[in-house]
């Protein structure tokens, strides 16, 4: 449900960029998911080949890039790799953590004509 | 989506408030039309757009943002799971607040207007947005209801969003924090399923206490599970039938009421408001 909800909003920016630039057709886009985004990229993949059936990015290449998941751990003062939100410190086992990156949600590029 | 200007209402339809949802596109849309396809453009070519998937919200949520803080209006987003007792929070609320601050309600269903004819049923105003298909309130739609309202100065926002624990995360309504309710009824790892949510909330309220005797709900678990993803969450108990933890809820609100109130400026404002909904 989530992915449908993001996917129609990719869909959106695509249009928005077809209709600035003219476009007439797109065979590609970029994402980048972070790792903490909550997004699952085969379900984005899914709802995206879905919304974008009837449009000018039917049949579109999806090329999802993953962005790793970053938190800083105060017990620790330092940066830690966090795999998923809930998870511990790997290095301390602690929670009290506070996510720096992976929460990004973006379209980075399209390749069309 | 928005039959009048292709903005992404999606299927959402805001009581009441078609003909207004018309006159403001009318007036706010300029469109850019296709231009004729360039000549011998056959190739295809790598087009950089490094926009964030929820940027048209997120502009939309900051306008929002601001014509609440310029009015001195305190928004919170109301989020849950279905039934968790977010409606019966608000007429409590409104019941005990009400007289003393106008409190204006945002309600967000998939279908009917029950929960806004509860909230009216008090005697505070409501606007009801059906989403149809959609599983979240946006902050579009939100701006329109807020056209629709036209919420006091220093008073009171309350938007309860389509009961879903997962899409209403992502998308920001403008509001000065998220409020996810949990009842007791429901499990102690709800915040380790859906981590996003809780980690976005500044506030945890545990409800439906007054079950507690009859459930063998582990208050400690579930605390400790939200606060993995979120080391700073509050979090209060609280039941909307006893009354049990309500006075604590309502201290939290006065607070960042009187913060809101304060930053607004108590006088009249120098300069013209921002309009309630605008098309970035
Ligand atoms: N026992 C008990 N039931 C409650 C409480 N708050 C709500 N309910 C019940 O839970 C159900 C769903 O409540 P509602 O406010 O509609 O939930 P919403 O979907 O989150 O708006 C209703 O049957 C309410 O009567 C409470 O504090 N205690
Ligand atoms: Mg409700
Ligand atoms: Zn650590
Ligand atoms: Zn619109």
């Amino acid at each position: 449900m989530h992915e449908m909800a993001l996917a129609e909003e990719v869909l959106q920016i695509v249009q928005d960029t077809a209709r600035r630039e003219g476009l007439r057709r797109v065979h590609a886009l970029w994402l980048e998911i972070g790792q903490l985004s909550s997004v699952e990229p085969e379900a984005l993949r899914f709802c995206f080949d879905a919304v974008a059936r009837d449009s000018i990015a039917a049949g579109a290449r999806l090329e999802i890039v993953a962005a790793p998941g970053k938190a800083w751990c105060e017990a620790c003062a330092e940066h830690v790799a966090l795999a998923a939100l809930g998870e511990a410190c790997p290095r301390c086992g602690g929670y009290r953590l506070r996510v720096t990156g992976g929460t990004q949600m973006r379209v980075r590029e399209l390749e069309a004509e | 989506m928005c039959s009048t200007c292709g903005c992404e209402t999606g299927e959402a339809v805001i009581e009441g408030g078609s003909s207004d949802h018309a006159r403001l596109h009318a007036a706010c849309m300029p469109h850019s039309h296709a231009h004729d396809d360039p000549v011998g453009h056959s190739s295809a070519r790598i087009l950089r757009i490094e926009q964030d998937i929820l940027a048209k919200n997120d502009a939309y949520a900051a306008h929002n943002r601001r014509a609440l803080a310029e009015r001195g209006i305190f928004a919170l987003n109301l989020v849950s799971a279905p039934g968790a007792g977010k409606t019966a929070l608000l007429v409590q609320t409104i019941r005990a607040l009400g007289a003393g601050c106008p409190i204006c309600v945002v309600e967000g269903d998939q279908q009917t207007s029950n929960d806004a004819e509860r909230i009216r049923a008090t005697g505070a105003r409501a606007v009801q947005i059906n989403t149809g298909k959609g599983c979240h309130l946006d902050a579009h739609m939100v701006g329109h209801a807020l056209a629709q309202l036209d919420p006091p100065r220093h008073g009171i926002l309350m938007i309860e969003n389509v009961g879903n624990l997962v899409c209403p995360a992502a998308f920001d309504l403008g509001e000065a924090h998220k409020v996810v309710l949990l009842s007791v009824t429901e499990g102690e790892d709800k915040p380790l399923k859906y981590p996003d949510m809780f980690r976005r909330a500044s506030l945890m309220l545990l409800s439906k206490i007054d079950l507690l005797p009859h459930l063998d709900f582990d208050l400690r678990c579930c605390i400790d599970n939200a606060r993995r993803t979120n080391p700073d969450l509050n979090v209060i108990g609280i039941s909307a039938r006893s009354g049990e933890g309500m006075a604590e809820w309502f201290a939290w609100i006065g607070k960042g009421a009187q913060l809101a109130r304060a930053a607004g400026g108590a006088q009249a404002p120098a300069a013209p408001l921002a309009e309630w909904s605008v098309h970035a």
